[in-house]
């Protein structure tokens, strides 16, 4: 029984595969990677550990990447802030290996409490024009939820509307907070949005909006997005209202499997983190920030330090996200097998972390995975 | 006030399913300190159909409250925002409620496009000042969710945030679209969340904000509510605060952990929509506006689905249990509870059933199926 379970899981990881229904590739003329390999054959990738459980799940990751024979070659940075001029910033060290890289992944950050700090993904946000932020959800066998069948794609615009920081005090309790939408914003992340669908063999971009409330900001996000899906004949396009969208994918989430959405910043950070609920929550969510000069593939949940160096974390969100990253890059090959042996294993269930209600630990769970890369 | 309401109500069965079909559960001195419009016992209410399916549910309505006889006379007025002709007969209709001061109201379509006029559902939240939207999420007995134990209720600011209207292009390619957040009104939705905690006999109120970013803004309505929340301590009234993002991945994964929500305008839209569709869909969660003077009940989730327009297919529910509620706020309980149980009961029935939660039945059968179980 045990085995036709292993059978069974490994023959539906192959099929998905080749449905690409479960593709993170991105590949899009305006952020396509350009990256070189190195002398010794392979591609540099900076890698940020981050906090807490950060260095526990990179070094999960990068176990993984040399079991598979990935062609990666991980320079490590730290970003942890200095002051510069009485601010405080990312070292320079950090920023020049991003930006001769081009490619980065980045475990959690905790963020600094108390005034004056701005927060570190906000400062390589706009280092490096990362104005698409991608955010697939899955189901993965193997952990239940109230919810099958969810496969998502998200693509939240990233550098204005709502989080443009415009705000003002006009006179005593009375507030204006300024949502700013450009054109060439809307156009950019809308562009992206396409490709991103004619890549991953998704038929639809759906844009999520509020335009009969505000017929100015939001229309123009419409507008441009209209006039992107004409260079896209084959991609069908269509327009749902923010209010209709949470609603039907939270009833049902099956029929956005063959779309991909597209929306403003706020309403994205919120539908984004809705779907994961869907599928059990942000440690089994990968994303993507996909920019002009660079993109930076990271695990958005916390830092958990109350786990950390313990051994007990959970690496697949920076695992799933590492993956986007590999086909961001087109090695797809690669980003399959490490995927199958991944959701192999959780499907399996005998060797899952705690979170996922099993015993494993980081280590443990890290092992099993790479022990099943030589079966896939 | 709602759970008198049902400690009077003779079915034991309704103990078990209150939440649904409870009065707003407003301080009801404060909503109607000018009272609704009666002459001989008649209350005269504002009813505006809506588009897309609101003429349906609204029948069904009538049909109903003709039904127990209930002391109820219509004026209604046929409102359609599917064109920006109906201006006029729109300001009629506002006339109408500041009249009666009461009303039941269907959704108005707005257009998209940017010609178009703008909301008048919102316009008529900010002319009539109707502050708190109330909207009731609860699981319904004999109608499974992918949830069970589904239970809270949902206070959206209603007049000012992302609704305010105010855009303008500051240069081509480059607008700019203003939230306006006041002390005064985030005062009074955080109160009002209270007061309706309290009423209501309920635990804990939990603020949803996006304070991270919107520092200032959000700022100020988490601020205050931290405020009213200290003043509100004696009661025993619990609190916390979540950002929205989070809000949304906890509704979907565990939403019993909610009890009252308050939050600004545009998060109530989210918020609302996901709460439905736990519960089982727009089709049966009522909600209502009130503010000082004036109370306008009207679907918990405002959806004109003119999809199936016209069809006899709509879920009349959500409207007859938004009714139900209105009859509480005029101290017609008894009429209320007779309807409410009975439409409950059809629903816990299962056999008449519409097409959104799982059936054949259209709005006619189902109405006739509720009025079948009156007392």
């Amino acid at each position: 029984m045990f085995a036709a379970r292993n059978v069974q899981s490994i023959a539906r990881g192959a099929s998905r595969g080749s449905q690409s229904l479960r593709g993170y590739a991105s590949a899009a003329p305006t952020a396509a990677f350009a990256g070189q390999k190195g002398p010794n054959g392979k591609y540099t990738v900076t890698l940020i550990p981050g906090d807490g459980i950060g260095p526990e799940i990179s070094q999960s990751v990068k176990d993984i990447y040399s079991a598979a024979g990935a062609p990666i070659q991980w320079e490590e940075v730290d970003v942890t802030p200095i002051l510069k001029n009485g601010k405080t910033a990312i070292p320079d060290a950090a920023i020049a290996s991003v930006r001769k890289n081009t490619v980065a992944l980045k475990g959690p950050l905790a963020t600094p409490i108390g005034k004056g700090h701005v927060s570190l993904n906000l400062t390589l946000r706009r280092t490096f024009n990362l104005f698409a932020n991608v955010r697939p959800c899955a189901s993965i066998q193997g952990y239940k939820t109230p919810y099958d069948n969810v496969d998502t794609v998200l693509i939240r615009e990233n550098t204005e509307g709502e989080y443009s920081g415009i705000e003002h005090e006009i006179v005593d309790g009375v507030v204006q907070s300024i949502k700013l939408i450009t054109w060439d914003a809307s156009e950019r992340v809308a562009k992206y949005a396409f490709h991103y669908a004619q890549a991953n063999g998704r038929k639809r971009v759906t844009a999520v909006h509020k335009a009969n409330i505000m017929k100015m900001s939001d229309g123009m996000f419409l507008s441009a997005c209209r006039q992107v899906a004409k260079d896209f004949p084959g991609i069908q396009y269509d327009e749902d209202l923010l209010d209709r969208a949470c609603l039907q994918i939270t009833q049902n989430p099956a029929p956005y499997a063959d779309r991909v959405m597209v929306m403003p910043n706020l309403y994205g950070d919120i539908l984004s983190d809705m779907c994961a609920g869907l599928i059990g929550g942000l440690g089994l969510t990968p994303s993507g920030n996909i920019g002009r000069d660079a993109s930076i593939f990271e695990a958005v949940h916390g830092s958990a330090p109350d786990i950390a160096g313990k051994g007990l974390a959970n690496p697949t969100a920076l695992l799933l996200s590492s993956l986007m990253m590999l086909r961001h890059m087109n090695l797809n090959e690669y980003a399959d097998r490490i995927e199958k042996a991944t959701l192999g294993t959780i499907a399996e269930g005998k060797t899952i972390t705690g979170d996922l209600g099993g015993k494993a630990s980081t280590k443990e769970y890290t092992d099993a995975i790479v022990k099943r890369l030589s079966k896939v | 006030m709602l759970r008198n309401a049902i400690a009077q109500a003779a079915k034991p069965a309704l103990r078990a399913r209150t939440a649904t079909t409870l009065s707003a559960g407003f301080p009801k001195a404060t909503a109607a300190s000018l009272p609704a419009k009666q002459y001989g016992g008649v209350y005269t209410v504002t009813l505006i159909p809506g588009d897309g399916i609101g003429q349906e549910i609204t029948d069904s309505v009538k049909e109903i409250f003709e039904h127990v006889n209930a002391p109820i006379e219509w004026e209604q007025y046929n409102v359609s925002g599917m064109s920006s002709d109906g201006e006029q007969l729109f300001k009629q209709a506002l006339e109408s409620l500041k009249r009666n001061r009461v009303g039941l109201k269907g959704i108005l379509f707005t257009p998209i496009s940017q010609t178009g006029h703008v909301s008048w559902n919102v316009a008529m939240r900010q002319q009539l000042d109707i502050y708190a939207s109330v909207v009731l999420c609860k699981s319904l007995p004999g109608f499974p969710t992918r949830h069970s134990n589904v239970d809270f209720a949902i206070i959206r600011e209603n007049t000012e945030g992302e609704y305010s209207g105010l855009e303008h292009q500051s240069y081509p390619g480059v607008v700019e679209s203003l939230k306006v957040s006041t002390r005064a009104k985030s005062e009074r939705i955080c109160r009002f969340a209270f007061d309706f905690a309290l009423k209501n006999n309920r635990k804990k109120v939990t603020c949803v904000h996006k304070a991270n970013i919107m520092k200032l803004g959000d700022g100020l309505f988490l601020n205050t509510f931290r405020r009213i929340a200290e003043e509100y301590k004696s009661t025993g009234i619990q609190y916390n605060d979540m950002i929205v993002d989070n809000t949304s991945m906890q509704l979907v994964a565990r939403p019993g952990q909610f009890d009252v929500m308050v939050m600004p305008n545009l998060y109530g839209a989210i918020v609302s929509n996901i709460g439905a569709a736990l519960v089982g869909g727009p089709g049966i969660v009522p909600g209502c506006n009130v503010g000082r003077e004036y109370a306008l009940f009207e679907p918990g989730c405002r959806h004109v689905a003119k999809d199936i327009m016209g069809t006899n297919r709509a879920n009349p529910a959500a409207m007859i249990l938004s009714a139900t509620m209105m009859l509480r706020h005029l101290g017609l309980d008894h009429l209320a509870n007779n309807i409410a149980s009975a439409t409950f009961d059809v629903i816990n029935g299962g056999k008449v059933r519409t097409a959104d939660m799982g059936g054949s039945a259209n709005t006619s059968e189902f109405t006739d199926a509720v009025i079948k179980n009156l007392s």
